[in-house]
């Protein structure tokens, strides 16, 4: 893909010189040539401006929020929005800290728990279960993958209240586990696993490691966990997103406060901040936090998201 | 492969040796995931099937055993029906998706097509500036939106005043938009991606094909290039119908700083007040499989409308 990108930026180069000497010279002939390559000055300019308020669209809100980030409550509301007032930043992360013995950070940790040590289990598994379908042939395979695929058309928030309604049977309603386990299952992680080691295991280097005496585990673990990795990192980005962005779910089930995630603590501040003075400030400054580390694992896993395996993004 | 070779004498040994792993490698790989299939995806939508067939009756003063699950077969189903609220959020989402949807995959696609032409430059920074807010959870995305909106914090609300507009971002009639607004600010990145990434992988000698033939930037954007990345475009489609009928985390989250956002919003806001509030898990569980059922149809209908789409190109 990068080298794709080089070279049509090697001809666009190439045409804005053509376009120089057209100007110097008055001539008409490379005119067809270099409207196909390098667009007019005025579809340029456009260009320009459309991507400007575009990217205004997008990042301004962001902006807004490191902005209000450092202020104080008595500013927020009296300053200017888009500009710097008194800089309060630390006085407001030293109240985020303390309020309520510093639950903030609980929250954190819980949705750390929750998306982390959740989405990389239910990557592994996705991967190991999508290679175990590419790889081998089996009684039971058509099921399975059939299953897979109709089960892809099931959102996740449908099934929130089916959850809650079997968690609450079952006793695991208001616990960890009642959060974490139901994320697991994710058939759309397992139809990129099958698709990545369909096209990224050679069968002939399984046959020739059973060859040479490994089995099937080692087979899997020295072998095609390294060819699959790149997408692995994939499945476990969108897999991130997805369990950090589960809302519908923790609400039902968890009524402790000291379990929720930090999407449910915030907005339950949110909710009380009507009555409480302050935690608006608090709101502002907790998600903050709460997208740094999301926004920190997207820039450095860019060339995960922008490549082609971006297919992994279909869950919406 | 050459190793293949080599072993060649052993080879009969070793797969016998084997074979016995070979069989059972598959199952052992796939256990994880079909327990937890069968428990937490298999197992919950019959528990409400079951639980949406039932009625919980009060008798008496009660306390402890004295309520009683009683088996009333469709009741449920018949109550969710006649529940306006539940039937016209079905309405809201609808056309919060007429509207929503064309809005967010058309800048999706301008984006992708944008990104993949000559004409704009930066490209790794506006693409990561229109991908940032995926980012973002939905959840966070509204509180930021929610401040946006508030006239007493928003600067966007202090600058229409200044201009002569009275913007209320909140008010009845304008309040389903500004959730709207949250979600093209928050999906419309990952859209772009996924067209962008079908744009890749069009072979590039198409174009230059077109080019020789004297094809402009935007009759190739309009003639050829979006005719070959058609699929992504209709996948995306798919998923962000059934993302608006499941509209809950955005709705949900504003009603913290408006009263316009009721509780029945959305179906699915409908399906989580009935369980809690309401304190009827029959009913709620109801509504889900209802909402489950109208989500599967809608997607079949897209799926086919997009095959034979698909079929008619080729």
């Amino acid at each position: 893909m990068s080298r794709l990108n080089t070279s049509s930026e090697v001809a666009a180069g190439t045409s804005r010189s053509a376009d120089g000497r057209q100007v110097l010279s008055g001539s008409r002939r490379p005119r067809v040539h270099a409207e196909g390559e390098r667009p007019s000055v005025r579809a340029r300019l456009l260009g320009w401006i459309f991507m400007i308020a575009v990217a205004l669209y997008f990042l301004a809100p962001v902006y807004w929020l490191i902005v209000a980030s450092t202020k104080s409550t008595g500013d927020l509301f009296s300053t200017p929005g888009f500009w710097f007032a008194d800089f309060n930043l630390w006085q407001n992360l030293v109240d985020l800290t303390q309020r309520d013995n510093g639950i903030f950070w609980r929250w954190m940790l819980n949705s750390l728990i929750y998306s982390g040590l959740g989405s990389a289990l239910m990557t592994f598994i996705s991967v190991i279960s999508g290679y175990a379908l590419a790889m081998y042939r089996f009684r039971g395979r058509g099921v399975v993958l059939a299953a897979v695929i109709g089960s892809m058309l099931v959102p996740q928030t449908v099934l929130a209240q089916p959850t809650y309604t079997l968690l609450v049977n079952i006793g695991l309603n208001n616990t960890m586990l009642g959060v974490l386990l139901p994320s697991l299952v994710y058939p759309f992680g397992v139809m990129l696993g099958f698709i990545y080691a369909q096209t990224s295991v050679p069968p002939e280097l399984l046959e020739a490691a059973r060859m040479d005496g490994a089995s099937e585990w080692r087979a899997f673990f020295s072998i095609a966990l390294k060819l699959l990795s790149p997408g692995s990192v994939t499945i476990l980005l969108f897999a991130f997103i997805g369990s950090w962005n589960n809302f519908m779910l923790p609400l039902l089930v968890l009524s402790d406060q000291r379990l929720q995630p930090v999407t449910v603590g915030l907005s339950g501040w949110s909710q009380a901040a009507i009555t409480v003075p302050g935690l608006q400030t608090l709101v502002i400054i907790g998600a903050l936090v709460s997208i740094i580390p999301i926004i920190v694992v997207f820039v450095s896993l860019q060339r995960y998201w922008r490549s082609g395996l971006a297919a992994g993004g279909l869950k919406v | 492969m050459s190793i293949g070779t080599f072993a060649g004498p052993v080879r009969s040994h070793r797969r016998a040796l084997h074979s016995g792993g070979v069989r059972w490698a598959p199952y052992v790989f796939l256990a994880p995931f079909v327990v937890l299939f069968l428990v937490f995806l298999v197992a919950p939508i019959v528990t409400a099937l079951y639980t949406s067939l039932f009625s919980v009756e009060r008798s008496g003063l009660g306390f402890g055993n004295a309520n009683e699950s009683v088996f009333v077969g469709f009741d449920n189903y018949v109550r969710a029906f006649s529940d306006s609220g539940f039937i016209s959020s079905f309405g809201r989402v609808l056309l919060f998706g007429i509207v929503q949807v064309p809005v967010m995959l058309t800048l999706a696609i301008v984006l992708a097509l944008l990104f993949d032409s000559a004409t704009v430059r930066w490209k790794r920074f506006f693409q990561l500036s229109v991908f940032i807010p995926y980012a973002v959870p939905a959840v966070v995305a509204t509180l930021l939106w929610g401040f946006l909106y508030q006239p007493r914090v928003s600067p966007i609300v202090e600058l229409l005043q200044t201009l002569g507009v009275q913007a209320d971002f909140l008010a009845p009639g304008t309040v389903l938009w500004a959730i709207a607004n949250v979600s093209i600010w928050s999906v419309t990145g990952v859209n772009m991606i996924i067209i962008f990434a079908a744009l890749q992988t069009v072979p590039r000698d198409v174009y230059e094909a077109a080019r020789i033939d004297g094809a402009g930037e935007f009759r190739m954007a309009l003639r050829i290039k979006l005719p070959m990345v058609l699929p992504a475009v209709f996948l995306t489609t798919l998923f962000s119908i059934i993302g608006t009928l499941q509209l809950f985390n955005e709705p949900m989250t504003l009603r913290s700083i408006t009263s316009n956002v009721t509780g029945d919003f959305t179906p699915n806001m409908a399906v989580f007040s009935a369980t809690t509030l309401g304190g009827d898990i029959n009913l709620g569980s109801a509504m889900a499989i209802m909402l489950g059922l109208v989500t599967f149809a809608l997607s079949i209908v897209v799926s086919v409308a997009s095959n034979r789409r698909k079929g008619g190109s080729r």
